[in-house]
C-alpha cells in the first residue's frame, strides 16, 4: 500500500469528518442528560441544577395534592425516607393511580422560587410482578363503579 | 412429568450440540465428509429435541400444570387460551427458550442447505462445517442458559393450585403473539451470516459466492427484524396510550441498533459482490450484528436497564458478559490473523458512482448505529464511572437521528439512480431533472397550504425527489419494454421487476421507506392532543372532531375487569365511529392498564385515552390524539417486506453479473446501461 496524497487526503477529510462528528454527538448528549434525583439529592444540590432537566421521584405526601381544575394544574409535595420535601406543580390531569402514598416520578426543571416544574407525571411502578403484600389490597376504586351499576 | 421431560430434552439437546459442533470442526478441518455429515445430522436432531422442549413447554402452560416453576410464574388458569399459548415468552426464562427454538431452526436450515451443496458434487467445503459449528456453539451458549441459570422447568417445592398470570401489559394486546416471535426470528437468525463469516475467516477464503450465499443468509433474518421493529412500534402505539410509537426506549434500541448494521452490510456486501471491494468493513459490519443481538438481549434480559419491557431480572448477566466477551475477542482475533484473504481487488474510479453511494450510506448507518449504541449505554458508563444516575433525553437521538435519516431518504432515491463505477454530470441532469421540480413543488404546495415546520418541509420534499427517482428507475425499462414487445403496460411491469428481482425488490423496499418517512415526518409534526375532563352526555372538539361522552361503564372478564368510557366521534355533525377507550384491572398488576380506542385511517387517526373517571360513572378524563398519516408507518414497514420478500423470492434474475471489468482487471469505460445491479 502506498502512502499517497490521494490516501493522505482521504485521511485527513475522514479524520475532520470524525472529529465533527463526535463533537456533535458529545455536544448532544452533555445538552440531553436528565438526572434522576431525590428530594434528599436535589436539595442537597441546591441552585447547581436550577433549570438543568432533573427526574424526580419519591412518595406523593399525603394530604399534599391539590387540584386546580380551572388552571388545570396539580401542586403536591414529594418526600423521601429522610423526610425531605420537594414543592412540585405539575400541568394536566394526574393517572387514575395517583394519590397520597403512592410513589412517583415527576420530570421538569428545577427553579428558584423552589418549586418543581414537571411536565411529566408518572405513578412510579415496577413491570415486575410481586404478590400482593398482606395487607395490602389491589385497587378497589372501580369496584363502587360496579356496584353503581348494579344498584 | 413435564418438567423433567423439558429438562432432559433440554440437556440433550446441549450434549447433542456439542457434539455436533466438535464434529463440524473436525470435518471442515479434516475435510472428512463423515464428520460434516454426523455434525449436520445432529444439527437436525438438536432442532428435534429443542422443539420437544419448547412442546413440552407449551402443553404445561395450556394444561395448567403448575409444577413446572415457569407457568407458576406466567400461567394463570383465568387467562384466555390465546394469551396462555403466547405467555410461553412473556418472562426471560420462555423468551430465551424461543430464542433458542428460533435457532435450532436456522441451525437445522444451515445444516440441510449445506448437505445439499456438498451433495451437488462439490465434495467438503470446508467453511460450511466450520460455519455449522460456529452456529452450533451459539446453540450451546442458549441451551446453557435453560439447562441451568435460566431453567423455566425447575421442580416447584410446593404446588400452587393457580398463578398470577403473565405480566398485565403483555395480555392486554395481541401484538403480544405477533412482534416478539418476528423480532426474535430477526434478531436470531443473524447468527447464521455471522457464522458463515466466522467460516469463512476460519477457512482462510472468501468463495466467489460467498457474498451471494451471506447475503440471502441475512435477507431473511433482516426481513423479520424489519418487520419486527415496525410491528413493535404498532404495538406500542395501541397499547401504551401515550399516542406515540417510539421513545428510544433501550429495548427499543437494542432491536433498531442490529437493523442498522444489518442494512448497512446489505449495501455493503454489493459492492463486495460487484467489484471485491470492502471486504473487511462487510465482514466487520456482520459480526457487528451479531454482536448487537447479543448486547441487546444483554441489555434487555439481564435487568441492567429499567424500562417498559425490562420485565424480568436474573442472574443471567454474567454469563452473557463472558459470552460477549468471547464472541468479541474470537472475531477481532480471527480478523486480524485472516486480513490477508480480505485485501480489496478492485478500487474507486470517480466519487459520482454507485460505489461512493453505498460508501456514504454505509458511513451514514454506521453513524446512526454509534449514535443509539452511545445513547444506550451511557447511563450505564455515567452510573458504574460516576455514581450517577442519568438517561439520555429522546432530544438527543431526534437531534442526531433526524440529519441522518433524512441523507438516507435522499440518498434511497439518488443511489439507485447513479451507475456503477463512473457517472457523469449530464446523465444525472437528466435523471433529477423531473424529480427536482416535483419536490420544489411539493414544498411550494405545503408551504401554501400553511405548512411552517422547516424540517417537516425538507422531509417531504426529499421524499417526493427520492420517490421520484426511484419512480423513473421502473417507468424507464417498463416503458422501454411496452415499445419493443407492445406488452401491456402493468404485463411489462411485472416482467421488468421479475426480470431482476434483487434490484427491483431492492427498490421496492426504498419505497417502503419513503413510504414510512412520510408517515413519522407527518405524524410527529402535526400531532395534536388534548385533554378533557367531560361529562356524560357532553362533547369536547378537537380540530374537526367532536367527542362525545355516551356512557361509562364496568365490566367482568375471566382475567381481568374493565372500566369503558363509551364515546361517539363525529366530523361536521356526522357519526364517524364510535370509541372505546378503557382502563383494565389485572390480579397481577396493581395499577390499571389503559387500552386506547383508535380509528386508524390513511389519512388520520383519531386515538382516545380513558386517563380517569369518577367513581360514580358520570364524568371522564379523555385524552385525545389526532394522528395524520401515522398508519403510512405500518404501511410503508408492509411494504419494506413485500420488497424483501420479492427479491427473495427463487426465480431467475436473482444474481446480478459480476463486473466482467473488475475480473479482467483493467478499469475501462462502459456503457451506463449495463453498469447498474
Amino acid at each position: 500500500m502506498m502512502w499517497n496524497g490521494r490516501r493522505a487526503g482521504i485521511a485527513i477529510g475522514g479524520g475532520v469528518v470524525l472529529l465533527i462528528f463526535a463533537y456533535l454527538v458529545w455536544g448532544g448528549i452533555g445538552s440531553n442528560l436528565v438526572y434522576f434525583l431525590t428530594p434528599t439529592e436535589l436539595l442537597a444540590k441546591g441552585s447547581s441544577v436550577y433549570g438543568t432537566s432533573v427526574r424526580l421521584g419519591g412518595i406523593v405526601e399525603d394530604g399534599s395534592i391539590r387540584w386546580d381544575a380551572d388552571r388545570r394544574e396539580l401542586r403536591f409535595r414529594l418526600h423521601d425516607e429522610n423526610a425531605k420535601t420537594v414543592e412540585v406543580l405539575s400541568t394536566g390531569v394526574p393517572p387514575q393511580m395517583f394519590s397520597g402514598g403512592i410513589g412517583a416520578v415527576v420530570e421538569g426543571i428545577w427553579t428558584p422560587d423552589g418549586v418543581f416544574h414537571s411536565h411529566n407525571l408518572m405513578v412510579k411502578h415496577s413491570n415486575e410482578y410481586r404478590a400482593p403484600m398482606p395487607g395490602t389490597k389491589p385497587p378497589e376504586y372501580y369496584r363502587e363503579l360496579f356496584r353503581k351499576q348494579q344498584s | 412429568m413435564n418438567g423433567v421431560v423439558g429438562h432432559a430434552a433440554t440437556l440433550s439437546a446441549l450434549l447433542l450440540a456439542a457434539f455436533g459442533a466438535v464434529a463440524a470442526f473436525l470435518g471442515g478441518r479434516r475435510r472428512d465428509v463423515r464428520y460434516v455429515t454426523a455434525a449436520q445430522r445432529a444439527a437436525v436432531g438438536v432442532f428435534a429435541l429443542v422443539a420437544l422442549t419448547f412442546a413440552t413447554m407449551e402443553r404445561a402452560l395450556i394444561t395448567h400444570d403448575f409444577s413446572v416453576s415457569y407457568v407458576a410464574q406466567v400461567g394463570s388458569r383465568a387467562t384466555p387460551l390465546f394469551y396462555t399459548i403466547i405467555s410461553l415468552w412473556s418472562a426471560l426464562e420462555g423468551s430465551i427458550l424461543l430464542w433458542a427454538l428460533i435457532l435450532s431452526i436456522y441451525t437445522a436450515l444451515l445444516a440441510l442447505w449445506s448437505r445439499r451443496r456438498s451433495n451437488s458434487g462439490a465434495g467438503v467445503d470446508p467453511y460450511l462445517p466450520y460455519a455449522l459449528g460456529t452456529v452450533l456453539c451459539v446453540n450451546i451458549f442458549f441451551l446453557l442458559l435453560i439447562s441451568w441459570p435460566a431453567n423455566p422447568f425447575r421442580p416447584m417445592s410446593s404446588v400452587p393450585s393457580d398463578g398470577p398470570g403473565p405480566n398485565a401489559l403483555l395480555q392486554n394486546s395481541p401484538f403480544m403473539g405477533v412482534h416478539p416471535p418476528l423480532l426474535y426470528t430477526g434478531y436470531v437468525g443473524m447468527s447464521v451470516p455471522f457464522a458463515l463469516a466466522t467460516g469463512a475467516l476460519l477457512a482462510g477464503r472468501l468463495n466467489p459466492d460467498w457474498p451471494k450465499v451471506i447475503r440471502r443468509w441475512t435477507m431473511i433474518p433482516w426481513t423479520f427484524l424489519s418487520l419486527g421493529i415496525v410491528a413493535g412500534a404498532w404495538w406500542s402505539y395501541e397499547v401504551l396510550g401515550w399516542g406515540g410509537y417510539w421513545a428510544w426506549d433501550p429495548v427499543e434500541n437494542a432491536s433498531f441498533m442490529p437493523w442498522l448494521t444489518a442494512t448497512a452490510f446489505l449495501h455493503s456486501v454489493m459492492v463486495q459482490e460487484r467489484r471485491g471491494m470492502l471486504k473487511t468493513w462487510t465482514i466487520t459490519l456482520i459480526v457487528s450484528t451479531f454482536l448487537l443481538t447479543v448486547l441487546g438481549t444483554f441489555l434487555t434480559r439481564s435487568g441492567v436497564l429499567a424500562s417498559v419491557h425490562a420485565f424480568t431480572q436474573s442472574a443471567i448477566g454474567p454469563f452473557f458478559l463472558t459470552f460477549l466477551g468471547l464472541v468479541l475477542l474470537t472475531s477481532l482475533t480471527l480478523l486480524a490473523w485472516r486480513s490477508d484473504a480480505l485485501s480489496s481487488e478492485g478500487r474507486f474510479d470517480a466519487p459520482l458512482s454507485r460505489e461512493s453511494a453505498f460508501m456514504v450510506n454505509n458511513l451514514l448507518f454506521a453513524s446512526f448505529a454509534f449514535v443509539v449504541l452511545l445513547g444506550t449505554m451511557f447511563p450505564l458508563i455515567a452510573e458504574a464511572a460516576r455514581g450517577v444516575k442519568v438517561s439520555v433525553g429522546g432530544p438527543y437521538f431526534n437531534q442526531m437521528s433526524v440529519p441522518i435519516a433524512l441523507t438516507l431518504v435522499f440518498l434511497a432515491g439518488v443511489g439507485p439512480a447513479l451507475p456503477w463505477r463512473k457517472g457523469s454530470l449530464e446523465l444525472l441532469r437528466g435523471k433529477f431533472r423531473w424529480p427536482t421540480i416535483a419536490a420544489l413543488a411539493t414544498g411550494i404546495v405545503l408551504v401554501a397550504a400553511g405548512v411552517r415546520a422547516p424540517l417537516a418541509l425538507l422531509a417531504f420534499a426529499l421524499t417526493v425527489f427520492s420517490a421520484g427517482l426511484l419512480v423513473a428507475e421502473f417507468a424507464g425499462p417498463t416503458s422501454a419494454r411496452h415499445r419493443t414487445t407492445g406488452e401491456l403496460w402493468l404485463v411489462a411491469l411485472w416482467r421488468v421487476c421479475t426480470s431482476n428481482r434483487r434490484r427491483y425488490g431492492g427498490y421496492m423496499a426504498h419505497a417502503g421507506i419513503l413510504v414510512l418517512a412520510v408517515g413519522v415526518a407527518s405524524s410527529s409534526t402535526f400531532r395534536r392532543e388534548q385533554e378533557w375532563t367531560i361529562e356524560v352526555g357532553t362533547s369536547e372538539q378537537l380540530g374537526r372532531y367532536q367527542v362525545r361522552l355516551d356512557s361509562v361503564w364496568a365490566v367482568h372478564e375471566s382475567n381481568r375487569d374493565g372500566v369503558i368510557a363509551a364515546t361517539t366521534v363525529s366530523v361536521g355533525g356526522r357519526v364517524l365511529t364510535r370509541l372505546n377507550p378503557r382502563l383494565n384491572y389485572y390480579k397481577s398488576a396493581m395499577e390499571p392498564i389503559g387500552t386506547p380506542a383508535v380509528r386508524e385511517s390513511l389519512r388520520e387517526d383519531i386515538y382516545l385515552v380513558l386517563m380517569a373517571y369518577t367513581a360514580d360513572g358520570k364524568r371522564a378524563t379523555i385524552k385525545a390524539i389526532a394522528s395524520p398519516l401515522v398508519a403510512w408507518i405500518w404501511l410503508g414497514g408492509g411494504i419494506v417486506g413485500l420488497g424483501a420478500l420479492f427479491a427473495l423470492w427463487p426465480g431467475a434474475g436473482g444474481a446480478p453479473r459480476r463486473d466482467p471489468v473488475a475480473e479482467l482487471g483493467r478499469p475501462r469505460a462502459r456503457p451506463v446501461s449495463e453498469a447498474r445491479v
